[in-house]
């Protein structure tokens, strides 16, 4: 399959979505990995998980649906699904940290060749530190997958020989979502392979990332 | 006779909490906040806090009136920036709350560890990060864990929905999150509740907080 143009958001939660195995326990962070859900097929029976403590979570909630004490992790009022169960934060936590969530869908400020991600702090001296459950998540899900765009606004590539953003967790990532290529990571021989183009050549890749693709 | 006392007010709810208190305060966001006590606790006047939630408040209500009353000395908690928390945002960046960030996990895992007796444990949460500097690391079975050290409340401030005579508790969707942990991990458990109920109006096979760890129960009228 040949894209002659880079993913747009829609897109690319699309192919994420796709890659998600039918039955799988997923969590999808805070922010753009939200838009996965939309394209998840409800006959895949694909389970979403809240840190907040929730199983089975539903779309959004509109009108009347809204209620207060039904809140995903960004805080946003949501549904709940047929089969769903809630559960404190203890055991929420149990579900990512004992390996029991089978994806989970994060965004980031860097990805390392060795799958080091960087994605709560950006280090600088004013920023107000706050980690939520990311580093939960990234030690405990059993496939990591980051949703983000390839490039900074300046043209930096965000998928780095090292991070030099503070950590979220060492080796964790196994594949990276961008709008110009999928990325598959192989955490312990820091080996990067490019599994798709979206708009952009094998050579133009190479020449903007400064980590050697396979 | 329960041990359980059904408080009449919100400030024979909080009565007793002392200066240099560690204040367990559930919620996530607002769901399961115990706006009551909170306000209750503004009023009593305890101050220079230890506040261990996992948010540093929305907004000008519950915990973000406590900062802005400037009762808290500490913050511990995991995600204190948020779109609407400018009191907090305003008192740390002037240097006047001081902050522990801990990843959101081992919060609720330290808190239980506390109320479960346990001395420490080993987490693969934060190994390699910022978050793990000058903590002891071993590793097990080939894998990198760091030591982690339980979070005691001398208080707990929750939200549940139904408690009963008996300090048996049940919650209501995600507005559950830390209350079942935090009850545990303090020396004094209070609990803030739509409604209370007789003993035996619990169905015993769905009470979440057993009544041994509540303390207090203080029932919002509406």
């Amino acid at each position: 399959m040949t894209i002659p143009a880079p993913l747009d958001k829609n897109e690319l939660a699309a192919m994420i979505a796709r890659d998600i195995p039918a039955g799988s326990y997923v969590n999808l962070g805070i922010g753009q990995p939200t838009l996965v859900a939309d394209h998840l097929k409800p006959e895949a029976e694909v389970v979403l998980h809240t840190e907040n403590g929730m199983l089975g979570m539903g779309a959004a909630a509109v009108g009347d649906e809204v209620d207060q004490d039904l809140i995903n992790a960004g805080k946003i009022p949501v549904t709940e699904l047929a089969g769903a169960s809630y559960f404190h934060h203890a055991d929420s936590f149990a579900m990512m940290r004992g390996g029991h969530l089978d994806v989970c869908v994060l965004g980031a400020f860097q990805v390392s060749r060795c799958g080091d991600l960087a994605n709560w702090h950006t280090g600088a001296p004013d920023a107000i530190p706050a980690v939520g459950g990311a580093m939960d998540l990234a030690i405990g899900a059993k496939n990591v997958f980051v949703m983000m765009s390839l490039f900074t606004k300046d043209g930096t590539a965000k998928l780095v020989p090292e991070c030099t953003y503070p950590l979220t967790g060492l080796g964790c990532v196994s594949r990276i979502y961008t709008h110009h290529a999928i990325f598959d990571i192989d955490a312990a021989a820091g080996a990067v392979r490019v599994r798709e183009t979206f708009g952009i050549s094998m050579s133009e890749l190479r020449s903007r990332v400064t980590v050697e693709l396979a | 006779m329960s041990r359980t006392t059904i408080c009449k007010s919100a400030a024979e709810a909080v009565a007793g909490i002392e200066d240099g208190a560690t204040v367990l305060v559930g919620g996530f966001g607002m769901a399961g906040m115990p706006i009551r006590l909170i306000d209750a606790l503004i009023d009593q006047g305890a101050t220079d806090l230890t506040i261990v939630s996992n948010n540093a408040g929305n907004g000008d209500t519950g915990l973000a009136a406590l900062l802005a009353a400037g009762r808290v000395k500490k913050v511990i908690c995991s995600f204190p920036r948020q779109t609407d928390s400018y009191v907090f945002d305003g008192l740390y960046r002037d240097g006047k709350v001081a902050l522990e960030v801990v990843p959101q996990g081992n919060l609720a895992e330290r808190m239980r560890a506390a109320g479960a007796g346990i001395g420490a444990f080993f987490c693969p949460t934060g190994v390699g990060t910022p978050l793990a500097e000058g903590k002891e690391l071993r590793t097990i079975d080939g894998r990198d864990y760091v030591l982690e050290f339980p979070i005691r409340g001398d208080v707990a401030l929750i939200g549940a929905h139904i408690g009963d005579r008996a300090g048996n508790l049940v919650y209501r969707k995600t507005a559950r999150n830390f209350g079942p942990v935090m009850a545990t991990a303090a020396a004094l458990t209070v609990a803030e509740v739509s409604r209370v109920v007789d003993i035996g109006d619990i169905d015993p096979e769905v009470v979440v907080t057993p009544g041994i760890f509540v303390d207090r129960i203080f029932e919002v009228t509406r």
